[in-house]
């Protein structure tokens, strides 16, 4: 399959998300939440956007899809394109067929009987022929793994469950840009891993450019071509994942590192090198298979 | 101490989410309840406080069984902070939210100013302490949900998924928090998906999997064993899985702290020199 995007969709340039000095309070807020941001999601990027709690990941999400400044008022300055539309020029109603946003918190998105009305919703409001619509409904469904729960209500699923439904929603919609605020933070470990690897599919196979607000950077890193990280409104780092990651700063506002590279760190303390950086238990495996075979023999 | 005897909970959709649980935790015990998605570990606790009651055996804590005693009075000694903290807030600010429960319980004035104080500051909460809990961030929110239980005091403390929106920091000074919380003589039941986290905790470990306990005992024990993780669906802990492509060398395949991999590391190449 293709990228949705046409040529027209997206204009002469391939930057896809474009923010210029980006700057926003909120009505009560009184100092801003998001202070001179300027950032560039290049079409078909997989961006991972971290940083510590209430750093403004949440609040960028919301200016990407629009619901900043048109549903939340307050003040903002500075410009933002979205597939060449100038988010403050463009309803809530047009953006969403440019983006979907996939809420931290499930509860607030789902509402319908049935997860499958749930999902059909977005559809129904772009007036899909009744087909295409049951064709793209089980497409999610199945893409997410959630078609046995087809008939269940959405409000008792459990979290976990919940955060499928609300993904699938969004997925059957086809956007170019998914931004998932922790889509995954109500998934054990292998939910969410299954998760990442849809999204990477939907990034890798279809050409959709990925937005992922994420703390657990241990599992999602990998999938990761960008990563952003926010404090206190700002963007501090902006790169590629390597570079970010190994990079003193991260560490030093908190951004998780994996445990694989804190075993390095506590040998290198030692006195015991390993040749490189591991970043996941495979690469230190392998890392101390060399050393313990090296040194012992 | 909880006392969970062979229950059985069908919700009104006919979904059978505990088929079997029998349970007991002592005062003082700090326990993680861990398991796949539906396995059944929040309907588990909420039988804790009496917010569920079994459909079938029974569940008592400190000897009275929870269908014979208000939520009212259990929440009293069993505090429950919610997986979600929309579920659990709703006042103007984030102080009245945390002293809410409070008033309800009837504490002096005084009391609850002292308590508020100390619960916000305990939660680095202070800079928000008039803002409206629904401007915070999903972390902060979920600080807010903490705060109001811990500040009440009760002897147990349940918390459902308690590092979730929590960054790196945030997730260290919850450990410590909750472990110094163990120490002072509370009784901590975490119910969560963060195997690291637990792996940094160190409490004892209930595995569940589609409704029953799979599998119970320390950490150490329980998340290194590949069958049992393999089961309840969970991914074992980073530094294990490291010693699980060790094992040709004849290391324990048990460990899952940084500290004691590097211990055993050491020991081992000193031995062969």
């Amino acid at each position: 399959m293709t990228s949705f995007a046409t040529p027209e969709q997206v204009g002469e340039t391939l930057a896809i998300i474009e923010t210029a000095n980006l700057t926003y309070t909120y009505p009560s807020g009184k100092e801003p939440s998001l202070i001179d941001v300027s950032l560039t999601v290049e079409k078909g990027e997989f961006v991972i956007l971290t940083g510590p709690s209430g750093c403004g990941k949440t609040t960028l999400c919301r200016c990407f899809n629009g619901l900043i400044p048109h549903f939340y008022s307050g003040k903002l300055e500075g410009d933002i394109k979205v597939a060449g539309h100038k988010v403050s020029e463009h309803s809530i109603y047009e953006l969403a067929r440019n983006v979907g946003l996939v809420f931290q918190n499930p509860e607030n998105q789902l509402f319908a009987l049935s997860v499958e009305k749930d999902v059909a919703f977005g559809l129904e409001n772009l007036g899909l022929p009744r087909g295409d619509m049951r064709k793209r409904v089980d497409w999610a469904l199945q893409m997410t793994g959630i078609q046995d729960l087809r008939e269940r209500a959405p409000h008792e699923l459990s979290g976990g469950q919940q955060q499928r439904v609300a993904i699938a929603c969004v997925l059957a919609m086809q956007p170019e840009v998914m931004v998932l605020d922790e889509p995954t933070s109500f998934l054990d470990p292998l939910g969410a891993q299954k998760i990442f690897e849809v999204i990477d599919d939907l990034n890798k196979k279809l050409g959709i450019t990925v937005i992922l607000v994420e703390h657990r950077l241990d599992l999602a890193s990998r999938y990761a071509n960008h990563v952003i990280v926010l404090d206190e409104g700002k963007i501090v780092l902006d790169g590629k994942p390597l570079n970010v990651f190994t990079s003193e700063k991260a560490r030093l506002i908190g951004v998780g590192i994996p445990k694989a590279t804190r075993l390095y760190q506590v040998l290198q303390e030692s006195g015991l090198h390993l040749n490189k950086v591991p970043v996941n238990s495979r690469e230190a495996s392998l890392l101390l298979q060399e050393v313990l075979t090296r040194d012992r023999g | 101490m909880i006392e969970v005897k062979d229950i059985y909970f069908t919700y009104p959709s006919n979904v059978e989410a505990l088929k079997g649980v029998s349970l007991t935790i002592r005062s003082g015990d700090f326990v993680a309840i861990m398991g796949q998605n539906g396995a059944g570990k929040t309907t588990l606790v909420k039988h804790f406080n009496g917010l569920l009651k079994p459909t079938k055996g029974t569940v008592t804590v400190d000897g009275v069984d929870t269908r014979e005693e208000s939520i009212a009075k259990l929440s009293r000694r069993v505090g429950f902070v919610f997986q979600n903290p929309d579920n659990q807030l709703f006042c103007e600010t984030v102080e009245d939210e945390v002293a809410f429960a409070l008033k309800n319980f009837g504490f002096e004035k005084k009391a609850i100013q002292k308590r508020v104080e100390w619960a916000i500051t305990l939660l680095g909460l202070t800079r928000y302490r008039q803002s409206s809990p629904f401007m915070l961030s999903g972390g902060e929110r979920k600080r807010v949900a903490l705060a109001s239980v811990l500040a009440w005091d009760p002897d147990v403390v349940i918390l459902d998924e308690p590092t979730i929106g929590q960054d790196y920091e945030q997730k260290e000074k919850l450990r410590q928090f909750i472990v110094q919380l163990n120490a002072q003589g509370k009784t901590v039941i975490i119910v969560t998906h963060d195997i690291e986290f637990v792996a940094e905790c160190n409490p004892r470990v209930v595995l569940m999997a589609q409704g029953k306990i799979v599998g119970e005992g320390a950490g150490k024990q329980i998340l290194t064993d590949r069958k049992l993780v393999a089961e309840a669906s969970i991914v074992p802990p980073q530094i294990s899985q490291i010693f699980m492509g060790l094992s040709d060398f004849g290391l324990p395949t048990d460990v899952i702290d940084v500290y004691e991999a590097r211990d055993i590391l050491l020991d081992f190449l000193e031995g062969g020199s």
